[in-house]
């Protein structure tokens, strides 16, 4: 008999040791997967967790984990704010496309003027454009109470087809033999997001995520903000006690993670994806919502967790490509990676005690 | 946007330059990567092209090795995954979406000893060649047979996204669907996907609950094969791969895109030494577009006459787009006997004069 006795406050030592601990399971959990799948379980965790920082080619893919982790760093800093509050925007990935949407508009508007403001003022646009994405369910859930889960969500929905209209319509390359897509703005100087020192992978994204990661640290743990914010989602009663405005702290965590996701989409657009397609937004918006937990809604958990996920998708792709595995493995692993972490929380909140029930 | 659509740039034709470059010393076998935009099971599209991987292995044995990555989505990591296929050494390397494009040009800029093979895209260098089937010619025949089975003159069309390859299909269909029966009419449903079984089985409901009797797509899944036969006395065609399961009813015949003559053939002048950066655009008489076995539940004398058109467009004695052509809504395009070019065709963003529909915006 297993008895589960709840924690009067969750461990602290257990908070931080259960990534790790899913971390582990997922290995040996994953390792059977790909022996029932004929490969070697050795070779393959060994793909995805050494090759993309060791490995032989690792002085590419070390850059290219920057690359996919940028932006889920930043989506996850700002989220992981609104988190902490109960504030719960799942909409990021809509936030993400207006962001770089809007950016893209101003460059593809202008082009092919040169100029050093082009860029600055592509990122305020994007972040900009995340903002109003974010402040509508904000202002929904302010003025008529409406739940601003659901809007966030399918405000996604609406920023895809917006999406499709922009690249099959006015964003258009009209010099792309009527082909879907805008220009390339890898090719437009002023507009490019580009690495910052060649072979790296760091782009201003990558500088971006760090400094969004400390931002959200000092404002959580350095500020009376992040304290109201805290007290907010743990106890709402004693915050409205200690005078918190929950009207104002909805409109600032949505504001401010819209804000974050529409800058990620921003420099994803004009660097390393270059372009406004229909299938531009590839589900950073959505994977940052498990970065943000896997991360422990602490900024430098959110760093790590990030890295990590990150790792995944590149240490998964050298995987594909070394071992032959079909991605639908590599997904399942994925998938493993969240269930074990969410599994063992179990062991942050419950003590186990074995044996009769007292 | 998701991969092919094409075009075989005139301007990028000339542009070409037929530099040979030189037969690099080999030890060990030629190794060949292909990346694929949709999985290898999709049964369509990414199905097709390794079938033309395994014509290759079967064909060479062990002077090559491939290795193929799937369901790559396009942008950043359809470029890392290039990247990783050049840095394990691969030499010759197939990208098999139109959306690959940018990122091709982008590795093989940094990867100058390293050849890649692009389908249907327009952009060429070097050490990038582009491929690519005339779709097209496939459709005249559908239309050809669509025109003479109908009985209720509807035939619905399921698009994918409204570029110039999709275009060409619908134009050649509607024109050879009418010169068979000239009161036929043609329905356009988009399904603003390369492959979604849900909305294309949805599709495919709307167009039959409309009386259309004739259904042909340009997605890859085979849900509207399955509503067809559901409804009865529906036909389709296979799309991409044969999709035999559903014949002879309701899919009578097939446009199949069969790669592996062209890969077979690359990897050879790989091989020897004497690859060099083209353009193709291959059709039925190179093999690429293959029509798929014309079921019996085609009436014989319709049977002959599509033959007759699949030997007269592989011959080259005809051309589907062959005037006098209008535009939609009177303009002229081709004047009687005039043939369009294919940078005209590559382009292509209008409706031939005579199809209701309108072209999304």
């Amino acid at each position: 008999m297993i008895t589960l006795i709840k924690r009067p406050a969750p461990s602290a030592r257990w908070a931080w040791a259960t990534p790790l601990l899913a971390v582990l399971a997922t290995m040996i959990a994953g390792g059977l997967l790909f022996a029932a799948l004929g490969t070697d379980p050795f070779e393959a965790i060994r793909a995805i967790f050494w090759d993309p920082i060791l490995g032989p080619n690792a002085s590419y893919f070390r850059g290219q984990l920057l690359v996919k982790a940028a932006p889920l760093i930043l989506i996850a800093s700002g989220l992981a704010v609104g988190f902490r509050a109960g504030i719960w925007n799942i909409g990021a990935e809509g936030q993400y496309i207006v962001g770089a949407l809007s950016g893209a508009w101003l460059a593809l508007h202008l082009y092919p003027a040169e100029t050093v403001w082009l860029f600055p003022a592509m990122v305020v646009m994007g972040a900009l454009g995340g903002l109003v994405w974010g402040l509508i369910p904000a202002l929904l859930k302010v003025a008529f109470g409406v739940n601003e889960i659901l809007v966030s969500l399918m405000l996604v929905y609406v920023a895809e087809n917006l999406l499709a209209y922009m690249a099959f319509g006015p964003l258009k390359n009209p010099d792309g033999f009527g082909m879907p897509g805008s220009r390339n703005l890898q090719q437009y100087p002023s507009a490019h997001n580009p690495e910052l020192l060649a072979g790296t992978g760091a782009h201003w994204g990558v500088v971006a995520a760090l400094i969004a990661v400390i931002f959200t640290y000092i404002l959580m743990h350095r500020h009376i903000a992040g304290f109201r914010i805290r007290v907010a989602g743990e106890a709402p009663r004693a915050a409205r006690f200690a005078g918190v405005e929950p009207k104002r702290l909805v409109i600032f965590c949505l504001g401010l993670s819209g804000a974050f996701a529409g800058m990620a989409g921003l420099f994803e657009v004009a660097g390393p994806s270059g372009q406004v397609t229909d299938s531009f937004n590839a589900g950073y918006g959505f994977t940052a919502i498990i970065v943000a937990f896997l991360g422990r809604l602490h900024p430098v958990g959110v760093l790590l967790a990030g890295l990590l996920m990150a790792l995944t998708y590149i240490g998964g792709d050298v995987a594909q490509l070394m071992l032959q595995l079909p991605p639908a493995a590599i997904q399942v692993f994925q998938g493993m990676l969240l269930f074990f972490l969410l599994g063992f929380d179990v062991l942050t909140n419950y003590r186990i005690r074995f044996g009769r029930r007292a | 946007m998701k991969r092919r659509a094409f075009l075989t740039s005139t301007a990028a034709l000339a542009g070409v330059a037929a530099t040979g470059l030189p037969a690099f010393a080999q030890d060990g076998p030629l190794k060949v990567g292909f990346i694929y935009v949709g999985p290898v099971g999709d049964m369509g599209w990414s199905y097709q092209h390794d079938q033309g991987r395994q014509a290759i292995e079967a064909e060479y044995g062990d002077k090559i090795q491939t290795k193929f990555i799937e369901s790559v989505p396009e942008g950043p990591d359809a470029e890392r995954a290039l990247t990783s296929l050049a840095l394990e050494g691969h030499k010759l390397i197939f990208a098999t979406s139109f959306g690959f494009m940018d990122s091709v040009m982008n590795v093989a800029a940094k990867f100058p000893d390293v050849k890649f093979e692009h389908a249907t895209g327009y952009k060429q260098s070097e050490n990038v060649a582009t491929y690519d089937a005339r779709f097209y010619q496939g459709r005249a025949v559908q239309g050809l047979i669509a025109g003479r089975m109908t009985k209720s003159n509807k035939i619905g069309y399921i698009g994918s996204f409204p570029i110039p390859e999709v275009i060409q299909g619908i134009n050649a269909a509607y024109i050879h669907a009418k010169k068979a029966n000239p009161d036929v009419k043609m329905s356009v449903v988009w399904a603003y996907s390369w492959f979604d079984p849900a909305k294309e089985a949805d599709a495919a409901a709307a167009l039959i609950a409309d009386g259309v009797d004739v259904i042909m797509q340009h997605t890859d899944s085979t849900a509207p094969q399955a509503k067809a036969q559901e409804a009865g006395d529906v036909i389709t065609f296979g799309q991409a791969s044969d999709m035999a399961s559903f014949a002879p009813k309701p899919r009578v015949t097939s446009t199949i895109d069969n790669w592996a003559p062209y890969y077979i053939e690359r990897v050879g002048a790989a091989l020897d030494g004497t690859w060099t950066s083209q353009a193709t655009w291959g059709g039925i008489d190179s093999g690429m577009v293959e029509i798929g076995e014309i079921t019996d539940a085609v009436p014989a004398e319709v049977k002959q006459e599509a033959e007759a058109l699949i030997a007269s467009i592989s011959s080259g004695d005809y051309h589907p787009f062959t005037g006098p052509l209008k535009k939609q809504g009177g303009e002229a395009w081709l004047a009687k006997d005039e043939v369009a070019d294919d940078g005209t065709l590559s382009g292509m963003n209008f409706y031939v004069d005579g199809i209701t529909a309108e072209m999304p915006k």
